[in-house]
């Protein structure tokens, strides 16, 4: 098996709904520079309400296929209403607030979201139902699903349809120009709290899709799972340069990619029986075993982090943004 | 009966009050100076009427009705434009993108174009550059697009805050030949100035206003005659 290609299309895959949650942080920020630490939540909301209708109707009459994109035409309405709904009540009373009250506002509001998840859904990760066939196909020595296949196409056909929306129309163009100076745009008649709220609903609508395929991917959903989703996605949105649209799609891309590659080859770089000539002691234990690994595929995590880290060092303002801005 | 007619008109940031109870006028038609030096109240002024900053105390009345306290994205659609200080062109979008934006509030789309195009006559550097973000143009071009996406809108009323502030002689007489030919339009104009010469002389009436008052007010060659005029504004 080649490892290298395996992990370059697990990365993808990963890399993908990486890029879809990312653009839910980048927009939010481009036009109210808020980063919206509940984003991660509506994601986990998305894939809960998806689970929980495929569910209740599985087993039923209807073809499969009709059933998940019920779970999708049910999840995305419902993330977009919480997404509306939490611009609406908790972020737009604090617009002229010290940029601290938002942020911790949205810390806050992705607890509560949490634990009323927890509440409905309960404290136990739940199976995703697992209702269509899954194929795997072979190319090069590596292996692809027909879900992971899935979850790159719809990837990339929603970054295609966002970017078109926001070029290519009128909404688009009013995006960027209140993203760009809110005061002005109001000026050309446009109304600064529709685009604001149109702006919270697609990129909730993204992060239920996003939910969907994460949950298919991994068979399970749980009341946390957006927690670390989130943090990775804002990693790299971060990472691409935040606010930049473009900078997100890569950026979680390459996070995806970086994380799985980390993750295939970390045990082989940091197993010490490579070295195992510097102590008599250590060419014992790896005679007797063959590996004595430092770091093993569980630190997966740390890789976005330390992603985090190495760009807020060396290039704050992102692979693709022109400048780090400031609220005025 | 007058096109704007503001009363009492007070506005404050915070506690401090940057126009205090002025009342001024503008008839249909009329291209009006508003001159005074930096830091008068012209620009909070202009913000007031056009629904940027919601005033403190005081009337607007435009066309009969009464507009004070509405906000800017409904007033653009009554045919009241301001052309903002320091121009305020979106620098990330191209030069087309930010005359869309001036036509925002209309959806004739054979009327808009038609429009465009009539701004890129009036423009034809804006024409050569339509594809160019407006960060890339220089400042004069800037506001040739202000003007120009401005009047996407069809405005009935233009509020024009300081078109020639920085900009070089050459260009600054083409700013002022294009306000010219859009008062020939018809369009109603309320023009702030800091370049009282130019104002008053393209203007038919004129205010004068100092630490937010208004003090004095009367035809333009009257105000270009006066000596408090001459000394104060025109440097004699
Ligand atoms: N955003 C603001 N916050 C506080 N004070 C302001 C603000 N903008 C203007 N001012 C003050 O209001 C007064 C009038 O300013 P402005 O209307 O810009 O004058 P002008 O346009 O005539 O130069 C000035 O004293 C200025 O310092
Ligand atoms: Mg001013």
């Amino acid at each position: 098996m080649d490892i290298f290609l395996q992990q370059i299309i697990n990365g993808l895959t990963l890399g993908s709904v990486y890029a879809i949650v990312a653009l839910g942080y980048t927009m939010v920020y481009g036009i109210v520079q808020l980063i919206n630490f509940a984003h991660g939540e509506v994601v986990m909301i998305g894939a809960m309400v998806a689970l929980w209708v495929i569910s209740s109707l599985a087993g039923g009459a209807m073809p499969p296929v009709v059933i998940v994109l019920a779970g999708i035409l049910c999840a995305i309405p419902v993330c977009m209403a919480v997404g509306y709904t939490m611009e609406r009540v908790a972020y737009r009373p604090l617009r002229s607030a010290p940029r601290l009250a938002p942020l911790i506002t949205a810390i806050g509001i992705s607890i509560i979201l949490q634990h009323v998840a927890m509440l409905v859904w309960s404290r136990n990760p739940l199976p995703f139902p697992q209702i269509l066939a899954n194929p795997i196909f072979e190319i090069a020595g590596a292996t692809i699903s027909a879900v992971q296949i899935a979850i790159i196409v719809l990837s990339l056909l929603m970054m295609g349809g966002l970017t078109l929306l926001v070029y290519r129309t009128k909404l688009g163009v009013a995006m960027r120009a209140t993203s760009e100076n809110p005061q002005v745009a109001g000026l050309m008649g446009i109304d600064i709290n529709r685009v604001i709220s149109m702006t919270f609903i697609i990129g909730a609508g993204l992060g239920a899709m996003a939910g969907v395929m994460v949950g298919t991917y991994y068979g399970q959903a749980h009341y946390t799972m957006g927690a670390l989703l989130g943090l990775k996605a804002f990693c790299a949105a971060v990472l691409g340069g935040i606010g930049n649209l473009a900078g997100a799609m890569l950026g979680g891309m390459l996070l995806g990619v970086v994380e799985a590659l980390g993750t295939g080859y970390i045990g082989e770089i940091t197993d010490l029986c490579h070295v195992s000539g510097i102590s008599t002691a250590l060419a014992e234990r790896c005679a007797e075993d063959g590996h004595m690994v430092v770091f093993g595929s569980n630190y997966q995590d740390v890789f976005a982090f330390i992603v985090l880290i190495l760009v807020l060092v060396f290039r704050p303002s992102g692979l693709l943004g022109e400048r780090v801005s400031d609220r005025a | 009966m007058s096109l704007l007619s503001v009363r009492g008109l007070k506005v404050a940031y915070g506690g401090i009050e940057a126009v205090r109870g002025i009342d001024l006028d503008v008839e249909a038609g009329e291209l009006v100076a508003l001159i005074g030096a930096n830091g008068a109240g012209k620009t909070t002024t202009l913000k007031a009427l056009a629904g940027m900053l919601r005033p403190a105390a005081g009337t607007v009345r435009y066309a009969d009705s009464d507009i004070t306290g509405v906000a800017s994205h409904r007033l653009i659609r009554q045919g009241v434009a301001l052309v903002p200080e320091g121009r305020g062109v979106f620098a990330r979008l191209t030069v087309q993108e930010n005359l869309q934006m001036g036509a925002y509030i209309r959806d004739d789309r054979p009327a808009i174009a038609q429009d465009l195009d009539k701004v890129f006559g009036l423009f034809p550097r804006l024409h050569e550059r339509r594809a160019q973000v407006a960060g890339t143009l220089s400042g004069g071009e800037q506001q040739m697009l202000a003007i120009g996406r401005a009047m996407m809108s069809r405005p009935k009323l233009l509020l024009l805050d300081e078109p020639s502030m920085g900009l070089a002689p050459l260009m600054v007489q083409k700013i002022f030949e294009v306000v010219h030919s859009i008062a020939a339009q018809g369009v109603t104009i309320l023009l702030v100035e800091q370049n009282a010469l130019l104002a008053l002389e393209a203007a038919s009436r004129g205010y004068v206003m100092e630490s937010g008052a208004i003090t004095l007010s009367d035809s333009a060659p009257a105000l270009l005659a006066s000596p408090q005029v001459r000394q104060a504004y025109l440097g004699e």
